[in-house]
C-alpha cells in the first residue's frame, strides 16, 4: 500500500516524494535513541548527469577549471569531457564525481537542500513493500549483493526497485552526499588508533549495540571517512526539500 | 571499493554532559579592519562567502580575517565538557606565542550552536573566560554556513540533545592567506609544534 504522493516540482525537472513524519532507531540506536523525523520531500532520483551540465551552465564557479579545490579535489567531474559537456557519459546515469560542497550548492540553486543522515536513513529503511524492512533477510541480502558488485557504468537513475514511499535508487546505484554527513563522531583514522576521547567532547563513548544492519554501518562509516571536497564515481547525491 | 576498508572502524555513539547558562553583558570592542583583496589561493577559507556575526554584534566576512594568522576552533558556549578545555589550550597558545608576534595572530571561535550563542550570549562568554579583548573573536552564523565551515575543517558535531552536542576537538591554524597550516586534534595535547606553526606564519 502506497501512501506517496508525488509531487512534481516546477525547480528542474525531478519529481519529490513526500515522506510521512515518523520516527526511527538509527544503527547505532537502542529505544532511548530514537530519532523523530518530520514530514519531508526528496527527489524520487538522484540529480542526473545531464541536470548537473544544466547548473554547470548557470553556475560557472562550479565548472571543472574554475572550482576552488577548498571545494572539490582533483577528481571533481574527472569523467567529463570539458567544463560542460559530459562526453561519452550516460545523460541520466546519477551525477558522481561531484564534493558535497557542488552537491550543496546545487541544491541550494534549485530551492531544495541536501537530505540529513538521519532523513535519508528514515526512506532508505524501505524496500517495495514496507516503510522498514531493516529486518528481513532479503533487504539486507539485497543491499549487501550491490556493495559487493563493480560499479556499473552508465547504469541510469530509476533502474533499481520503487520503494515503499516512491523512492528510487537509494540502494543499487550510488552512494549519496547527506547535509550533516560530518555529524559522525568515530575516531576514523590510523593516526588516532581509535576511539580516543579526548577527540570529541563526550563523556561516554559506547561501541554500535548492534551490527545486524550492517549494511547501514557500512554507510555510516563511509560518511565518517569523507570530507566535504571528497569526490568519488560511486558518490552522487539527490536533494530534498521542508514541507512549505 | 573502497569503503571495505573502514568496516572494521569501530562506531561510537557519544554522550556529552552539559548544562545550560545565560549571561548577558553590554561591553563592546571593535574589529580591526585591513586593506582587503578578493583574489585567494584556492585552498583558502576566505574562499567562502558565508557572513558572520561578532560577539559585538558586527557582520564580517571570513575574508575579513586576511592579513593574520588565525587559531580557530568549533565549540559552544553551554558546553561544560570539552570546550573549557579547548578555550584553555587557545589561552595557553596565546600565552607562548612571543610578545613581537602578538599582534599579528587572531583568535576565532565558531560556535556550533548558533540557535544559542547570540551574540549576547558569547560576549558574556567572552567576558568570563577574560577574552574580552581584540585578539578574540566570537563568531555565529546560520546552521548551513555553520555545517559547511565545519567541513572545511574537517570537524564532525552532532546535536545529542537540545542543548547538548558532540564535536570533535580541533585547533586549526590558517596563515595570513587562509590556507590551513596545521591542525591539533584532541585535548590537552602538546600545543609546541601549534604555536611553532604560528610563529612561522606570523613572519
Amino acid at each position: 500500500m502506497f501512501w506517496a504522493v508525488t509531487v512534481a516540482v516546477s525547480a528542474q525537472n525531478s519529481e519529490m516524494a513526500l515522506i510521512k513524519s515518523g520516527s526511527y532507531i538509527p544503527l547505532y540506536g537502542t529505544d532511548s535513541s530514537r530519532v523523530d523525523v518530520k514530514s519531508f520531500l526528496i527527489d524520487t532520483i538522484p540529480v542526473t548527469v545531464s541536470e548537473y551540465k544544466k547548473f554547470l551552465e548557470k553556475n560557472p564557479q562550479w565548472q571543472r577549471s574554475n572550482i576552488k579545490k577548498l571545494f572539490a579535489d582533483e577528481g571533481y567531474l574527472k569523467n567529463w569531457a570539458d567544463d560542460r559537456d559530459y562526453g561519452t557519459l550516460n545523460p541520466n546515469e546519477p551525477a558522481t564525481q561531484v564534493s558535497w560542497f557542488a552537491a550543496s550548492n546545487y541544491c541550494k540553486f534549485v530551492g531544495k537542500r541536501l537530505p540529513t543522515i538521519d532523513e535519508w536513513e528514515y526512506v532508505a529503511m524501505a524496500d517495495q513493500r514496507e516503510a522498514d524492512a531493516r529486518e528481513k533477510k532479503s533487504y539486507n541480502q539485497y543491499i549487501l549483493s550491490w556493495y559487493e558488485k563493480p560499479k556499473v557504468h552508465g547504469q541510469p537513475v530509476g533502474s533499481t526497485f520503487k520503494n515503499y514511499w516512491g523512492v528510487y535508487d537509494l540502494h543499487g546505484l550510488v552512494w549519496e552526499w547527506t547535509q550533516d554527513f560530518n555529524s559522525i563522531m568515530i575516531a576514523s583514522e590510523s593516526r588516532t588508533g581509535g576511539n580516543d576521547p579526548n577527540l570529541f567532547c563526550s563523556a561516554a563513548a559506547v561501541g554500535a549495540s548492534d551490527l545486524m544492519n550492517y549494511a547501514a554501518f557500512m554507510r555510516y562509516a563511509y560518511r565518517a571517512s569523507v570530507k566535504g571536497n571528497y569526490t568519488n564515481n560511486n558518490l552522487g547525491f539527490r536533494c530534498a526539500k521542508d514541507i512549505e | 571499493m573502497k569503503i571495505f576498508k573502514y568496516i572494521f572502524l569501530s562506531l561510537a555513539v557519544l554522550t556529552v554532559s552539559c548544562k545550560n547558562d545565560a549571561q548577558q553583558a553590554e561591553e563592546a570592542t571593535d574589529i580591526e579592519t585591513v586593506a582587503t583583496t578578493d583574489t585567494f589561493p584556492d585552498m583558502s577559507i576566505f574562499n567562502l562567502p558565508s557572513n558572520w556575526t561578532t560577539q559585538d554584534g558586527e557582520e564580517i566576512e571570513l575574508k575579513d580575517l586576511q592579513g593574520k594568522v588565525v587559531a580557530m576552533v568549533m565549540i559552544y558556549t553551554s558546553c561544560q565538557a570539552a570546550c573549557p578545555r579547548l578555550v584553555a589550550d587557545m589561552r595557553n597558545i596565546e600565552r607562548q606565542i612571543p610578545e613581537d608576534k602578538k599582534d599579528q595572530v587572531q583568535y576565532v571561535f565558531v560556535s556550533i550552536d548558533p540557535e544559542v550563542d547570540t551574540p549576547e550570549r558569547l560576549k558574556a562568554f567572552a567576558i568570563e573566560n577574560k577574552m574580552d579583548s581584540d585578539e578574540w573573536l566570537f563568531l555565529r552564523g546560520s546552521e548551513e554556513d555553520t555545517r559547511e565551515f565545519a567541513a572545511v575543517l574537517a570537524v564532525s558535531y552532532k546535536r545529542i540533545t537540545p542543548i547538548d552536542f558532540s564535536h570533535s576537538n580541533i585547533i586549526s591554524i590558517f596563515d595570513k592567506q587562509g590556507e590551513m597550516v596545521h591542525q591539533m586534534e584532541g585535548l590537552g595535547v602538546d600545543s609546541k609544534e601549534t604555536i611553532q606553526a604560528i610563529i612561522d606564519h606570523a613572519g
